[in-house]
């Protein structure tokens, strides 16, 4: 595992700042994380835990009323935080890539298909004419499209979801991308074109190297896809570890949450749900944020709050729980 | 981040003490220059035959005609905005032209609601053949241009004040029965009407009871901008001669009366009426602007 | 596709009907069109007589029925006071209302248009104030107040422009403004709100991503499908404008559609009258029944969602 980190992200802080800057929600409250060339990081959470935000930060696309205050994204040695958009807009589509949820509304209804999948070649790389159209088939053909031909002069009301959705990875892979953000690329489809989808991702980054992003709350696709898992939840990361690691051995008390709240095979266990609600960001408890809803809290919990816990099989997690076995000789 | 669950909004609205309690905390939010200019105008309508110096239907005795307001060459104190062409008093028309404006634009909103509303609240809670023939009479009324309309039932019934003020209640009532109707498709599909009915009761009473209460922000905000509409019709009424009859001091009329003497460069009987319009539209606009965002997020786009 | 079709034209079929009814009943409900129409002195046999000449003293259901049926011919009655068929003064005015409702249509696209993409664009910046302060006025401001206002800066004070009639440029310049003003402001009202949510969606959002320059997503991306609702509310409402101008062609002396609905009402003629706006609303139905064919036609979602 002695791959070049494609991606480091240290101490990310990202907050949004409503009513005049009277309001601020810290929908990412100091993320970090590291990601190598061909690797596969599931990130994973509730709604509003921040994924969302994380992925946009990288990128620097976030809305108006959001801001990046602290921390960096580095991306093949260079520190996105500090670049200008003009700069940004020369990585993204090109060297970094985003998958959108809901392939139905990520294609714009007005253009043919080979327009919106050139794009990216025809402004990062300026092809033109024939070299541009053989690259798009090409890359339909990359994501399975049949007759790549003809399909790239219809219109997206003409695909089915899926077949949309593989359009949206073409136009990701266009520019040749080192990075690969997917946002939860499969909710919106059926479960048997999901598989396909995810297969077909698969493929693609053992052709190409490139590393992959893959955000989430479906643990079943984070045990198939991923190499490594992050949990977030209130905008910070709570454990982060290998799959085999987290699935085995969940140290955080959400983790082994939310692995609860996934029904298994053959199991007639009840399912476990989460008890509470999910947190507040503009008004968090003080101490860990989960404190509320966790079923192991203790009193130090409601006051301070857990530091990242190393117990050393390359697992990351926040808890004081971690604390007392670590103090323990 | 943190929404208030919208069922619990219209449990708390749904009273009439919430929603009027929700209406005053509104207007004491109210912006100030909106809030001075609507209700100075009201009081300035209500007061007129306190505030206004002379009868405004009758000439200023001693006064000349055409006189210019008193800051310019001719102009004289007792006559401050000047004179008509029959030497009456430009200032005091004005203060009753607010109350002919002010009339015709509150009663033709609320006719025009009324029919609107009804309309739109049996249209889309009865359905069927109902909403059908409702749905075409309004697709109907809506192919004609408004104003033309409006002068096509004011030339046919006469002039009058309160014959425009039912005339116009009878052409703006379409948007209304549009938009509620389109609430009450999704009221009727919410929990708290499905249990009503299921709990067996009179559709009257659903409408009563759980309906209306519910409409009647979005009606509100709607008739806040509605009010404009109404008084800027009942103007281009009056100027083409089939709204408020002469001697009335309709600000729609002063400006047809004044057209005559629009080459003279007698701009004063031209420009006065007609800022007047325009600030009391403007006030009711911005009123209702800040009402919507008030009472009914969801609407804003509307 | 033939199916939507069918039912839109359906509908407009409809929708004529009723208006046709409604106009016919309030002529009719409203007093003895004959009596408002003659003279005061007129004889009782004189005006039997010319309502028996005008059919007015058969029923009602015979009446509407004959009046339908000339309808469909295109015959909306004789002038009373032209004693020309109402269609042929209609058609005589209209290359006039035509040009009147064009440039004014062009006014409010060359006003809301931009206005309404920058204030999009840059949403909550000054701009967009001002914007906003533009739309409030166009519906403030009374059109017909606004054409007197323009009279007396261009052609009293200033005589830069002649106060009336019709023309060359000159004479289109002012009405053209007073009559687009208030739908320049409906313009930059949903150009906003449809670039708003235009560019609030995902495929702009994949756009950005893409990294393509702002210009290529604001210009191509989102221009494109923001502007087919701007473009068909311009279609409609310069229909509108045609048959709706009465005031300012009044104001104007612009011998088009809305001063022979005026001529009518003041010389009586209640068949010119009844013709023109019959003539209004038959002409707005078919732009719509028209303008939602060319969409279905345009954009294939729509048959797929109606």
């Amino acid at each position: 595992m002695a791959r070049d980190a494609v991606l480091q992200v240290a101490g990310l802080q990202t907050h949004f700042f409503t009513f005049g800057g009277t309001r601020v929600v810290r929908a990412v409250d100091g993320v970090d994380f590291t990601l190598r060339e061909g690797e596969t990081l599931g990130l994973v959470g509730e709604s509003g835990s921040g994924k969302t935000t994380t992925c946009l930060s990288i990128v620097g696309l976030l809305p108006r009323a959001a801001r990046i205050v602290g921390g960096a994204v580095v991306f093949e040695g260079e520190d996105l935080t500090r670049k200008s958009q003009r700069e940004l807009r020369r990585i993204r589509g090109r060297r970094i890539a985003v998958i959108l949820q809901d392939p139905m509304a990520s294609l714009n209804p007005l253009f043919t298909i080979f327009r919106q999948v050139a794009e990216p070649a025809f402004f990062h790389q300026r092809l033109r004419g024939r070299s541009l159209r053989e690259r798009v088939q090409s890359l339909l053909r990359a994501v399975r499209i049949p007759s790549p031909e003809w399909r790239m002069r219809e219109y997206p009301h003409q695909m089915s979801g899926g077949m949309r959705q593989r359009i949206v990875g073409a136009i990701a892979l266009a520019g040749g991308p080192r990075l690969v953000i997917a946002d939860e690329p499969t909710t919106n489809l059926d479960v048997t074109i999901q598989a396909q989808y995810l297969d077909l991702l698969k493929d693609i980054q053992r052709d190409t190297g490139v590393a992959l992003i893959f955000v989430t709350h479906n643990l079943g696709i984070v045990a198939k896809m991923c190499d490594r898992v992050a949990v977030m939840y209130a905008g910070k990361i709570v454990e982060q570890a290998a799959v085999r690691e987290l699935f085995d051995a969940p140290k955080h008390p959400y983790t082994r949450a939310l692995l609860g709240s996934m029904p298994k095979l053959g199991s007639k266990e009840p399912l476990y749900s989460i008890r509470g609600q999910p947190p507040n960001l503009a008004n968090l408890p003080p101490g860990c944020s989960f404190h509320p809803r966790c079923p192991d809290v203790m009193p130090r919990c409601m006051t301070e709050e857990p530091r990242d816990f190393r117990p050393g099989d390359g697992s990351v997690a926040r808890c004081w729980l971690l604390g007392d076995v670590l103090a323990r000789p | 981040m943190a929404t208030i669950p919208a069922n619990t909004r219209l449990a708390a609205e749904r009273t009439w003490t919430g929603r009027l309690a929700a209406l005053v905390k509104a207007a004491r939010e109210a912006p100030l220059a909106v809030v001075v200019i609507l209700g100075g105008l009201i009081l300035v309508a209500a007061l007129a035959d306190l505030i206004a110096p002379y009868d405004p239907t009758l000439p200023v005795k001693g006064a000349e005609i055409f006189a210019p307001p008193f800051w310019m060459e001719g102009g004289s104190l007792a006559t401050p905005l000047g004179t008509d062409f029959q030497g009456r008093d430009i200032l005091s028309r004005l203060i009753y032209g607010a109350r002919v404006s002010l009339i015709v634009g509150l009663m033709g909103t609320l006719v025009a609601g009324g029919i609107g509303t009804a309309l739109g609240i049996v249209s889309g809670y009865l359905g069927g053949w109902v909403d059908q023939i409702i749905m075409r009479v309004t697709d109907a009324w809506l192919a004609l241009p408004a104003i033309v309309f409006a002068i096509f039932l004011a030339a046919m019934i006469g002039p009058s004040m309160w014959n425009i003020i039912v005339i116009l209640g009878a052409v703006y009532w379409t948007r209304y029965a549009r938009v509620i109707r389109g609430e009450v498709l999704s009221l009727r599909e919410r929990d708290f009407v499905k249990l009503a009915e299921i709990a067996g009761a009179s559709k009257l009473r659903v409408i009563k009871k759980h309906i209306l209460p519910n409409v009647l922000n979005t009606a509100t905000v709607l008739a806040s901008l509605t009010v404009g509409v109404v008084i800027i019709a009942e103007a281009s009424l009056s100027f083409l001669g089939v709204g408020v009859p002469p001697p009335q001091p309709a600000w729609g009329l002063m400006l047809s009366e004044a057209r005559p003497t629009l080459m003279a460069g007698q701009w004063w009987l031209t420009v006065f009426p007609g800022a007047c319009i325009l600030l009391i539209v403007l006030a009711t606009q911005l009123f209702g602007d800040w009402l919507r965002v008030r009472l009914d997020p969801q609407t804003r786009n509307l | 596709m033939s199916q939507f079709i069918i039912r839109r034209v359906l509908y407009s079929v409809v929708t004529l009907l009723i208006l046709s009814a409604t106009i016919f009943l309030i002529v009719r409900l409203t007093g003895d069109p004959v009596a408002l129409m003659a003279e005061a002195s007129a004889r009782p046999e004189d005006l039997e007589r010319i309502r028996h000449q005008w059919g007015l003293d058969r029923s009602w259901p015979v009446q509407y029925v004959t009046f339908m049926q000339n309808a469909f011919t295109g015959e909306l009655g004789k002038s009373f006071n032209y004693r020309l068929p109402v269609s042929e003064l209609y058609f005589q005015r209209l290359p006039n209302s035509l040009t009147l409702g064009l440039a004014a249509t062009l006014i409010s696209l060359l006003i809301g248009i931009p206005a309404g993409i920058i204030s999009a664009v840059k949403v909550n910046s000054g701009w967009d104030t001002v914007a906003k302060g533009v739309a409030l006025l166009g519906l403030s401001i009374p059109g017909f107040w606004l054409g007197l206002v323009l009279i007396l800066v261009f052609s009293v004070w200033l005589r830069w422009l002649p106060t009336s009639g019709s023309g060359d440029w000159r004479h289109v310049v002012m009405p053209a403004l007073a009559l687009g003003w208030y739908f320049a402001a409906s313009m930059l009202r949903l150009t906003r709100s449809s670039m708003l949510e235009v560019l609030g969606s995902e495929y702009i959002k994949l756009a950005r991503l893409k990294g393509l320059p702002d210009f290529v997503v604001i210009a191509m991306h989102a221009f494109k499908n923001a502007l087919i609702p701007v473009f068909t509310l311009a279609g409609v409402n310069m229909v509108v404008m045609v048959n709706a101008a009465v005031i300012i062609e009044v104001i104007f002396a612009w011998p088009g559609i809305g001063r022979l609905l005026y001529e009518g009402i003041f010389q009586r003629d209640f068949p010119l009258v009844q013709g023109v706006v019959v003539m209004a609303g038959f002409m707005i139905v078919v732009i719509n029944l028209l303008v939602d064919i060319l969409y279905a036609i345009i954009d294939p979602r729509i048959r797929l969602t109606r």
